[in-house]
């Protein structure tokens, strides 16, 4: 006989999970803090945001994004669309104190081993979003697309691929 | 020399982001850079060891690569990177600045290959390394 199914949890319990844990993972990192990047999450995909900023500027005349910040983008939602994919099961599950994050830390976060970024045109000084696509999630390493845009979805103004080492599991 | 040297260092002293990551332009060659950048807690990835983020090391890989190819005496305008590889070999020792040399191991009539490592104190096992390819504007 099958056990009786959970009754699944309220939407707010399971939403401020998801939320408390995504934030700390990224309000944790102070580079992430100064270039202004936030993610945005529809259950577990997640968008990155630029916001422009005229710190981020490299060239001047144009002007444009500088190449570095474009890079430093594509990198971060890597890395964060990485660990988030790592955490999933133990913030589904509970196994994660959302609430007891901000004192216990965070699980370790991914390392990059390399990472190549190809620059399609210039970046405007508007806002920017990338999303990020997991080829292979293995114990160690793990493959990641990237891709950056700004007005339009189609018309891609950055994209990356990058390897990354996997924290191990302290178990 | 001396004065596409200067305007160069007034150029990517007066890039914003440079600016904002504290960037120092300390040598400058024929198709060669040096570009400082000083530790700043602000620019950390992890704060459980305090070790800069890539992206960051990133930033200064590019303004290097593209700071080399301005200085190209075949140069005559910009540049603009159209891909940068880099290789992270090991975390930077959190507190020490952190040093980027570039070089333009080619130049075609609009590309040029370029190079790059950067370390910090421990000069002879590198952070970094990178390899780019950037746009070039050859003189008439």
């Amino acid at each position: 006989m099958k056990a009786p199914r959970r009754r699944p949890e309220p939407v707010q319990v399971i939403k401020q999970r998801r939320d408390t844990t995504l934030r700390a993972l990224v309000d944790g990192v102070p580079y992430i803090r100064f270039l202004g990047i936030q993610f945005e999450r529809r259950g577990d995909e997640l968008t990155g945001i630029l916001p422009f900023d005229e710190k981020l500027i490299g060239n001047p005349l144009l002007p444009a994004i500088h190449g570095g910040v474009t890079a430093a983008f594509l990198e971060v939602t890597a890395i964060i669309t990485l660990s988030w994919s790592y955490l999933w099961e133990d913030v589904e599950s509970g196994a994660i104190d959302a609430a007891g994050l901000a004192e216990t830390g965070l699980p370790r976060l991914p390392k990059t081993i390399d990472i190549s970024t190809d620059y399609l045109r210039s970046g405007l000084p508007r806002d920017a979003y990338a999303r990020a696509r997991i080829n292979r999630f293995g114990r160690r390493y793990a493959s990641v697309h990237v891709e950056a845009w700004q007005d339009n979805r189609d018309r891609l103004f950055a994209q990356a691929t990058g390897h990354f080492l996997m924290p191990q599991r302290r178990d | 020399m001396a004065d596409r040297t200067q305007i160069a260092r007034q150029f990517i002293e007066a890039i914003p982001h440079s600016k904002a990551l504290g960037m120092r332009l300390t040598e400058m060659a024929d198709g060669v850079a040096v570009i400082d950048m000083p530790y700043d807690e602000k620019l950390v990835g992890d704060p459980e060891t305090g070790v800069i983020h890539g992206g960051a090391v990133s930033a200064l890989m590019d303004t290097c690569c593209g700071a080399a190819v301005m200085c190209h005496p075949d140069n005559a305008g910009g540049t603009a990177t159209i891909d940068l590889r880099i290789d992270y070999m090991r975390a930077a020792t959190p507190g020490e600045r952190i040093s980027a040399r570039a070089e333009c191991y080619h130049v075609t009539r609009s590309v040029a290959f370029v190079r790059a490592t950067a370390v910090d104190n421990d000069a002879e096992n590198p952070v970094a390394a990178a390899t780019g390819a950037f746009t070039m504007e050859t003189k008439p």
